[in-house]
């Protein structure tokens, strides 16, 4: 439980609350998070979208984003709070730190594959390559 | 079914990479054409879940996971498109299933 995890945390509030309630509700999540030893790296206020289907009888929400670094405890902590929330129609947590290193992992192999391509025997290696980057452009 | 098919890509811009072989009854249109992912063109790495703009182009208007024997996405980043889809409806931000 000690290593440092990344999560995006969403969460839908009630359309019919304000902007005073809005802000109210994402500073106490915040302040959960902090409270638990997390911290948070971004937050963003989605706004008022339509929603693809009824979630109690709601047909839009209010949509916030948070991200989060910590040890999953404040994760537990804070699910566990919107859940008995009412005012939260929806919320999601979602782990991308693994997401994150695979994708890194993935444009380092193709930044390595990119290198070895332009270094040896120039000119000749790289006249084909300029036809496949013509067709992906 | 494969009517059906044909005028719901084309409305999603799916039309080119549709394969034609093998329509029995439907005469000799043999215009196969090879089917490139557009995610490796645009070297995607991660597909985001809240870009609902893109996924919604890849859930016709049932709202069901287009299958890549018709998108012609590769195996890999098919596997991360459907995991977003299946992220954004569960937020509502794309239905489960919509008529």
């Amino acid at each position: 439980m000690a290593e440092k995890r990344t999560y995006e945390v969403i969460f839908i509030i009630d359309p019919d609350a304000d902007d005073a309630e809005v802000m109210r509700l994402t500073e106490t999540t915040q302040k959960i998070i902090t409270d638990q030893g997390g911290s948070i790296t971004k937050t963003e206020m989605m706004g008022k979208r339509q929603l693809a289907y009824e979630l109690s009888h709601k047909r839009d929400g209010i949509y916030v984003l948070l991200e989060v670094d910590g040890s999953g405890a404040e994760i537990a902590e804070l699910e566990r709070r919107m859940r008995v929330n009412d005012r939260i129609l929806r919320y999601m947590t979602i782990r991308v730190d693994e997401d994150r290193r695979r994708a890194q992992k993935l444009k380092d192999r193709r930044a390595r594959k990119a290198e070895r391509r332009t270094k040896p025997g120039k000119a000749q290696v790289a006249e084909p390559e300029t036809d496949a980057e013509a067709e992906a452009a | 079914m494969s009517t059906n098919f044909d005028e719901r890509d084309s409305a999603y811009g799916f039309e080119r990479e549709y394969e034609r072989a093998g329509m029995p009854g439907r005469g000799p249109r043999r215009m196969q054409r090879r089917k490139i992912c557009r995610f490796c063109i645009d070297k995607v790495d991660y597909i985001d879940f809240k870009d609902v703009k893109l996924l919604q182009s890849y859930t016709p208007e049932r709202g069901k996971i287009l299958p890549r024997r018709i998108s012609g996405v590769c195996a890999a980043h098919q596997r991360m498109l459907a995991e977003a889809i299946k992220r954004a409806r569960n937020i509502a931000f794309l239905p489960y299933a919509a008529d």
